[in-house]
């Protein structure tokens, strides 16, 4: 009995032309997601939830986010001042720097980022702060409660 | 002149390299996946000068206060409610959707719908209050879902100054 010798000895290659396609699609679908505004969130910070609060639609022409803990420590572009009280000067610089960029004062929209179980009299307090910096637009940011 | 035909190779791509990096890539990106729950905000806009307007006399048919009282580990106790004709206390585990109810009857009351908007609350809190009942509270005086749909009910929140209860 003959055996036919294979005499193909070529490498076998699979199309990976599918592959790659899904791979980029997956890439671009993280890469969309990727949140890169985890700078002004502090994630200790346990918002409380609600199903009314509307997510904003439209980002201000100029934000300050502040995040208040339980202690009444407040953490503000990437600084934490130990008490509401100190926070003057940083409020003035942003107020500057609002001005620079024709934003006034009234129209500077201060998110608020209290942790669930903050006193509320440390809240007024850091509104009554931003008050005498001649802050006036004011969201207290919570998280969305989803029924299911 | 003779000219040498360029010989007829069949380029092949090494895609290996490719391959790797686009897979690292997609592995860097799922590690740093991460679900994030949706935020929604409350707008409270307080002019310096609001928190003054707080006497007797100013105290407008429009205007409805809160008084948030604090219980023992900054838990809520009870709700007072004015609307300067009418005013109630809760106490009952319902008091949120009792607070609810008050609001949306005030501004029934009233008749004109543009009175839901220029109706205005003012909250007083305990200054111990923890921040999520002043939330919830916020909430019942903002709107009621109905049928799934929202209903607007009070877009205009102030709080009255409790600086001085502070120690």
């Amino acid at each position: 009995m003959r055996f036919r010798k294979d005499n193909n000895s070529e490498i076998m290659e699979g199309d990976l032309t599918p592959m790659i396609d899904v791979t980029f699609l997956l890439i671009a679908f993280f890469m969309v997601l990727i949140n890169f505004t985890e700078v002004d969130r502090a994630e200790e910070i346990l918002l409380p939830k609600s199903r009314l609060a509307i997510p904003p639609t439209v980002r201000p022409d100029y934000q300050i986010i502040l995040n208040l803990d339980v202690d009444g420590i407040v953490k503000f572009g990437g600084q934490q001042f130990d008490q509401i009280d100190f926070l003057d000067s940083a409020l003035e610089r942003e107020k500057s720097a609002a001005q620079i960029e024709n934003v006034q004062p009234r129209d500077i929209s201060v998110i608020i980022r209290s942790h669930q179980d903050t006193p509320t009299g440390l809240v007024q307090k850091l509104i009554n702060k931003c008050q005498q910096v001649g802050l006036e637009n004011f969201s207290l940011r919570v998280k969305e409660k989803i029924n299911y | 002149m003779k000219i040498r035909s360029t010989e007829d190779h069949n380029v092949k791509l090494h895609m290996t390299a490719m391959i790797d990096i686009v897979f690292q890539l997609l592995v860097f990106f799922i590690m740093t996946f991460k679900i994030v729950e949706m935020e929604g905000d409350f707008n409270v806009r307080m002019p310096l000068a609001a928190k003054e307007s707080t006497s007797i006399e100013d105290v407008l048919p429009d205007l409805i206060t809160v008084r948030l009282k604090v219980g023992a580990e900054g838990k809520i106790a009870g709700i007072d409610v004015d609307n300067g004709v009418d005013g109630d206390s809760y106490f009952d585990p319902d008091m949120y959707s009792r607070l609810t109810d008050f609001v949306e009857k005030t501004i029934d009351t009233e008749g004109d719908p543009s009175e839901a908007i220029e109706t205005e609350v003012e909250f007083d809190i305990d200054y111990d209050l923890k921040y999520s009942y002043t939330v919830q509270a916020i909430e019942s005086v903002s709107g009621k879902i109905v049928d799934g749909d929202v209903k607007k009910l009070i877009e205009k929140i102030k709080f009255k100054d409790n600086s001085e209860q502070a120690e």
